[in-house]
């Protein structure tokens, strides 16, 4: 896709759920082989226009997320290039077998999009939230992850998606309005992490929607004296472990804070590897506190689970007995 | 190719001989670690039936882009399919006795390996069917005429992801699409009447959209008329067989202990008995 100053501004506008749309309709042009399945979202996941323009290279299964990706499979053993999308829950769990067996166990490559992960639909209750994806996904061999943390990474993420070893996962958080992370273009590579902001005295390690509150974060600490390097963890399976073990060398306090159950996610998988090694600085871990709460407005429940820069300075600052 | 070109029984009952020789050698190599039986005598004509005459296959390449693609959903009763990969020449009779051993690529449900003409990984009911319509699909888009046969057993209908395989095939149009349903009426622990009563399978996949047929599918003539009057059906085609779990052994027919069984060496010889009487 064209990354222009113009376009990162449209598509933080539009968000990263609707950039998925328009990335499908830019890939589908030089992609000949390309097929997009849905189940009944194609609205929701940005693709109307998509289906006008490539019905051949569309196709809506309807509520059905288990045959969605044996489809999948099917094509992608035909050497198609596979993007399946619905809305997290459905994209990961409900058909998690099938994803187990067709794309971990037989290694058929599929790109599987799950749309409004996290807390962004917590007005419509858990059901529709997806706080678990990661945990259950990170447990199934020959699956990449992938959080991106603005609607930009989102696009460079299916790009890379689609021409990568493997089956890849990516986890879409956020809402319109986006933060933008990244104002221009830069260089994505699956399972390398991004340095956002450098410090010595913290690292921070963040994804999806939360690499924009770390950052806010570090730049609030800066007040106080505070150096705090903020990691962009966009690629949580594979993890790099020795870009991870670089990060917290000398650091005194590390964080971990992604829109996910603590348990599971990049939290687990950071302290996975700090359980290898001998270090001094004590891991804090920031995430949905593996709980079912009261549902509400996205903003309502990042606040309620301290998903936000003014936590992550009070956590900091705690730790460090600052306060 | 290997198409025979001519319609014989007697060339496919060969086969079947062959066939259900290959299952008993293999279910007694197994010893303790046991093998489905039952259900892959009742599909051994069925497969038989696919692999010598209805399906387009090259024996000397497995990997031939145009070939028929077969998927064994019900991947349990796979000793019927390992046996007529053997007689098509993609497996020895050596491979075959590794059965179920350490690194062998002949486990108790079929993994992946296309040299050896193993479309898919299956064991996990209900999963067949949705890459049979990805395949059927692909074949389509790609503008080949390649045909797609996927044999389902009559307990895997109870998995819901076969019905919403079976919901998509005719909405998508996929002519070149078949699913065999293995109608032996039994599955693991007991008669489907007694755990999960599956009804009129017929009306079932009918009203789904599909063409549906009942066969005996023990009858090779039965077969090929049925293969010959559905083929020009637009639809996706369903093909309901009648079959015997078991088959063809008198201490196995019918008997559901021989779902998943040791073939003890008593047991085995009274099979190879039997079979020489054909």
């Amino acid at each position: 896709m064209e990354i222009t100053e113009k376009n990162i501004k449209m598509w933080s506008i539009i968000g990263p759920r609707a950039t998925v749309g328009l990335a499908a309709l830019d890939l589908a042009k030089n992609i000949k082989n390309l097929m997009v399945l849905t189940c009944d979202v194609s609205t929701s996941a940005g693709l109307d226009r998509y289906r006008k323009t490539f019905p051949e290279k569309y196709l809506d299964l309807g509520i059905a997320e288990q045959n969605m990706i044996g489809v999948a499979a099917g094509l992608a053993s035909e050497n198609f290039k596979v993007i399946t999308t619905t809305f997290a829950p459905f994209q990961t769990m409900r058909c998690c077998e099938q994803i187990k067996v067709n794309l971990g166990y037989m290694k058929q490559k599929v790109c599987m999009i799950g749309i409004a992960s996290g807390l962004v639909l917590g007005n419509l209750g858990y059901t529709h939230c997806c706080i678990e994806d990661i945990g259950i996904l990170r447990s199934i061999p020959n699956l990449t992850i992938i959080s991106p943390a603005d609607s930009l990474e989102t696009v460079k993420a299916i790009e890379s998606a689609l021409n990568h070893n493997q089956s890849v996962y990516i986890r879409i958080t956020g809402s319109a309005n986006n933060p933008m992370v990244y104002k221009k273009d830069y260089s994505f590579e699956i399972g390398k992490s991004l340095t956002m902001k450098e410090g010595e005295d913290v690292v921070i390690f963040s994804s999806g929607s939360m690499v924009s509150e770390s950052i806010e974060a570090s730049t609030q600490l800066e007040k106080e004296n505070i150096k705090c390097k903020v990691v962009n963890v966009h690629t949580i399976k594979p993890i790099n472990s020795k870009e991870i073990i670089n990060h917290i060398k000398n650091k005194k306090l590390i964080l971990t804070v992604e829109e996910h159950n603590i348990i599971g996610g990049l939290g687990s998988a950071i302290s996975e590897i700090i359980s290898s090694i001998e270090i001094k600085a004590k891991l804090v871990r920031l995430g949905i506190n593996d709980q079912y709460d009261k549902g509400g407005s996205y903003n309502y429940l990042k606040d309620k689970n301290g998903l936000n820069f003014k936590k992550i300075v009070y956590d900091i600052l705690k730790n460090l007995n600052v306060k | 190719m290997t198409k025979i070109k001519n319609y014989n029984s007697k060339d496919i009952q060969k086969f079947l001989l062959n066939v259900k020789k290959n299952i008993l050698d293999m279910a007694f190599y197994a010893g303790a670690s046991s093998s489905h039986f039952g259900g892959a005598l009742s599909i051994a004509e069925i497969v038989s039936f696919l692999f010598s005459y209805q399906m387009k296959i090259d024996r000397n390449n497995p990997l031939w882009e145009d070939r028929d693609r077969f998927i064994l959903s019900k991947g349990h009763a796979c000793l019927a399919y390992y046996s007529a990969l053997c007689e098509v020449g993609y497996l020895t009779k050596d491979e075959l006795k590794t059965f179920e051993k350490d690194k062998s690529n002949l486990l108790g449900h079929p993994v992946i390996n296309r040299k050896i003409g193993i479309e898919f990984s299956n064991g996990s009911l209900g999963m067949g069917l949705s890459l049979g319509i990805g395949v059927a699909l692909a074949s389509r888009l790609n503008k080949k005429n390649y045909n797609v046969y996927v044999v389902v057993g009559d307990g895997e209908c109870n998995e819901g992801a076969v019905w919403e395989a079976a919901m998509a095939a005719p909405n998508i149009n996929l002519e070149n699409l078949y699913v065999i349903i293995d109608k032996n009426n039994f599955q693991q622990t007991g008669s489907n009447k007694n755990i999960m009563n599956v009804d009129d399978l017929k009306e079932k996949w009918s009203s789904f959209g599909w063409h549906t047929s009942s066969i005996d599918g023990h009858n090779f003539d039965d077969m090929f008329k049925c293969f010959k009057n559905i083929k020009n059906i637009k639809k996706p085609k369903a093909i309901l067989a009648n079959t015997i779990k078991g088959k063809g052994f008198s201490f196995s027919e019918n008997n559901n202990d021989w779902h998943h069984s040791v073939l003890s060496k008593t047991y085995y010889e009274k099979g190879l008995a039997e079979l020489s009487k054909n």
